[in-house]
């Protein structure tokens, strides 16, 4: 480890690639910091929007066409607005609305910090388009499938866990997948707001030590490094759910 | 066929189907005692499948009564779990579950519908699988079977529900010579140790050979019915011989 | 994963009512404006959010509704702005994806290799961070020949949106190509056309009308996505909504202004994916 850090201070003096993260202790926590609330920024989103997309879907389908509508409507709205302006109105209008509490030092606050407001806003936006890809993978079950369900006896609901969601979500893995790395991607909007993540890690480290360039290349590698995780474990889950003779 | 036949357990009087301005089915009456073999043939397009839908609630009639061992299924608060625990249907499409084996197919409903023990469920299941001949593809995904080896596990999986009336909605017409023959020796089987079934069916060398009585329809109605050797040889009304004279 | 579309979400397989190709009929133009029921959700939450900030202001003021009114064409200006960044970038964009989504399918092993590794690279890297990355690493004047040009941030932060679009559109142009049946190459080459021939005369007309929706779509991001460049400094609708906030300094007006800078990329984006979904429709029907 030593000798990997020295080869870099070696390059930042000879050369001028001055990749400080690498021998510069200080540099490197603040990276490795924006590292790891970026990754836990994701799943809390990819968890929470995948939340949004099953009841979606559900709602989707229900009886009542004001319930109908009213899932069409907030998935139009979250598809067609900047999903920066949404996290804007999220963090100053919508916050600004609802009442401060106080915190553990008697301070007033607002009732949700930036972190939770970029929870919020991603999740919902990626959540609309996931609504749509989950109802996309339930209408392309056949009905004669779900014909066959309700004949042996199964109520709505068992048809749609045990048979109907099964089956639609291998068909729609492909598109969750690429709707998933689109939200790691858009992870970095939070630094609009101040959310510590690795875009603003860097930017804290470039900024005291003029590294851009050097600072740029790492920070474009590590997120084409976490996307390539994400799209290696979608695709290790597409191969272990594979239906045998299955033409998905 | 050899055995006695008990008391009615299928009722039909006067049921009418609409779809829009199409009326599909036209005061339709028919009986079925239990033990019998009842055929349904016809032209298509004239209701047979439709009929069938009917009697296990897949479809709603506009007008008329329909009883199955004392339930009426053309109301309101229908039991569906209760009639479709008396009842089974196999389809022209099998309809498996792609996403299970063999085995669970058969053992899915008896599971979770009637929420039964695994170790019995998987027992029966074995046996169903065995009586229809498939023990050597109990692991095998739908999409690795032939169209007859489906069609069988189909059956089978019906069969699973320990219903009192099966019904065959032209299950060997997408079928090859070859394959529709497995699953017809199935189904005399199955009415040779007294199940009571009702069957569309195109083949009428097998309805001559397996039916107790064989109805003819056309364009919603019944146009004549009675025992096969009658039938076949001394048919009454001119559209049931016009009718024959195409087919055989 | 790549099945010849986008890593873009859009739309799965078009909706099971399909309609014969033909004419353009009053329902594919009043497709592209929304259904009623979605409209009608949305504008009642246009009206239920001013409402509830009218209400919440009882005061002399002037009414909410009123300064939204009066700030608004300085906006529209600013949101103008976005549309001018967002067609530059994505005729920039276009130009260079189309290169390299044929770069993607050319017989040479080298050629195939470096454009598949742009395309990955830039596809897979968050849009801000690019903009980023043109902004700082762009100098801020070129010397050519002598003349020294001036590069002006909104020109590096269109080429720093340029870039995400050249790797999505070299992904779609690679997936319209594949989209085509292997036959009509090899019809094409038993009749002695070249590769340039079949691509330029074949291949291409043909595969031009699938790409169109994802286009469209990414057209339709590419967008929502200008408002990145408030981020890097440049003024914009975004910046300049702040900009009012900051003048009137009235908390009540956060909720109606932002919302009406939503309505404004709604108004624009909406008709652009109904327009998309139309199309889809309509060229899903030929073979």
């Amino acid at each position: 480890m030593q000798a990997i850090a020295d080869w870099f201070k070696w390059l930042a003096g000879a050369h001028g690639i001055n990749v400080s993260i690498a021998y510069d202790a200080f540099d490197r926590a603040r990276f490795l910091t924006g590292l790891t609330t970026t990754i836990w920024l994701s799943i809390a989103c990819i968890v929470l929007s995948i939340a949004v997309g099953l009841v979606g879907a559900w709602l989707q389908g229900a009886r009542s066409p004001i319930v109908r509508a009213g899932v069409a409507g907030f998935v139009q709205f979250f598809r067609n607005t900047p999903p920066l302006v949404q996290l804007a109105f999220f963090y100053f209008a919508v916050s600004a609305a609802l009442p401060m509490v106080t915190d553990q030092f008697g301070a007033r606050v607002p009732l949700v910090n930036n972190v939770g407001w970029a929870v919020i806003s991603f999740s919902l936006f990626a959540g609309a388009f996931n609504i749509e890809i989950f109802r996309s993978g339930i209408e392309a079950v056949p009905q004669a499938t779900m014909e066959a369900a309700e004949s042996l006896g199964y109520t709505r609901l068992q048809s749609y866990v045990y048979i109907v969601f099964p089956l639609a979500f291998r068909i729609c893995l492909p598109a969750l997948g690429n709707n998933l790395v689109n939200l790691v991607k858009t992870t970095t909007l939070a630094y609009a707001i101040g959310v510590p993540e690795l875009l603003y890690a860097a930017a804290q480290v470039w900024s005291e030590t003029f590294n851009v360039r050097e600072m740029m290349v790492v920070l474009l590698v590590t997120y084409v490094a976490i996307v390539a995780v994400l799209v290696g474990f979608m695709q290790s889950w597409e191969r272990k759910l594979r239906i045998p003779g299955y033409n998905a | 066929m050899s055995h006695e036949l008990g008391a009615p357990i299928v009722l039909i009087d006067g049921i009418e189907k609409r779809f829009g301005a199409l009326v599909v089915l036209r005061d339709i009456s028919l009986t079925v005692r239990r033990g019998e073999c009842v055929c349904v043939i016809g032209p298509s397009g004239s209701g047979k499948s439709t009929l069938l839908r009917a009697i296990n609630a897949l479809v709603p009639v506009s007008k008329g009564s329909i009883k199955v061992d004392g339930i009426e299924v053309n109301e309101p608060d229908l039991d569906k779990l209760a009639l479709r625990r008396k009842v089974g249907i196999v389809f022209q499409q099998y309809n498996l579950f792609p996403h299970k084996t063999a085995l669970e197919n058969v053992m899915m409903a008896p599971l979770h519908v009637l929420k039964q023990q695994k170790d019995e469920v998987e027992a029966r299941a074995r046996r169903l699988l065995a009586k229809v001949r498939l023990s050597d593809k109990e692991g095998a995904y739908p999409g690795e079977l032939s169209g007859g080896q489906q069609q069988r596990v189909a059956i089978a999986r019906s069969l699973a529900m320990n219903p009192m009336l099966m019904l065959f909605d032209e299950v060997t017409a997408a079928l090859d010579p070859e394959t529709k023959k497995e699953v017809l020796v199935t189904i005399r089987e199955l009415a040779a140790e007294g199940m009571t079934c009702m069957l569309v069916t195109h083949e009428m060398g097998f309805a001559a050979e397996v039916a107790d009585q064989i109805y003819l329809t056309d364009g919603g109605t019944i146009v004549e019915h009675g025992p096969p050797a009658e039938f076949f040889r001394n048919a009454r009304h001119e559209r049931t011989r016009a009718f024959l004279d195409q087919v055989l | 994963m790549n099945r010849g579309t986008t890593d873009l979400p859009v739309l799965l397989a078009p909706r099971r009512r399909i309609e014969a190709p033909g004419e353009w009929g009053l329902r594919d133009i009043a497709a592209v404006f929304g259904s009623r029921k979605v409209f009608a959700a949305l504008v009642a939450f246009a009206v239920l959010s001013v409402a509830v900030a009218e209400a919440a202001d009882a005061s002399v003021r002037p009414g909410v509704f009123a300064t939204v009114l009066k700030w608004t064409p300085l906006i529209a200006t600013g949101f103008l702005f976005n549309l001018a960044v967002s067609v530059a970038s994505m005729a920039v964009g276009t130009f260079a994806g189309v290169l390299l989504g044929l770069g993607q399918i050319s017989l040479l092993a080298p050629v195939r290799g470096a454009s598949w590794a742009a395309t990955q690279f830039f596809r897979n890297s968050p849009w801000l961070v690019l903009l980023f990355f043109a902004m700082f690493l762009l100098p801020f004047e070129l010397k050519v020949a002598g003349v020294t040009i001036a590069l002006p941030a909104w020109f590096k932060a269109i080429i720093g949106l340029a870039l995400p679009v050249m790797a999505n559109v070299a992904e779609i142009v690679r997936g319209g190509i594949k989209s085509i049946p292997v036959g009509q190459w090899e019809s094409a080459e038993s009749l002695a056309f070249t590769r340039i021939q079949t691509l330029w005369r074949i291949i291409l007309p043909q595969a031009v009308k699938r790409m169109i929706p994802p286009w469209m779509n990414l057209y339709a991001i590419l967008t929502m996505a200008t408002t990145l460049i408030s981020v890097v400094g440049i003024q914009d609708a975004m910046t300049l909504t702040r900009g009012a906030l900051v003048a009137e300094a009235r908390t009540d007006l956060y909720l109606p202004l932002y919302a009406m800078l939503l309505l404004l990329f709604f108004i624009y984006c909406y008709p652009i994916a109904r327009l998309t979904q139309v199309l889809e429709r309509r060229f899903a029907v030929r073979i």
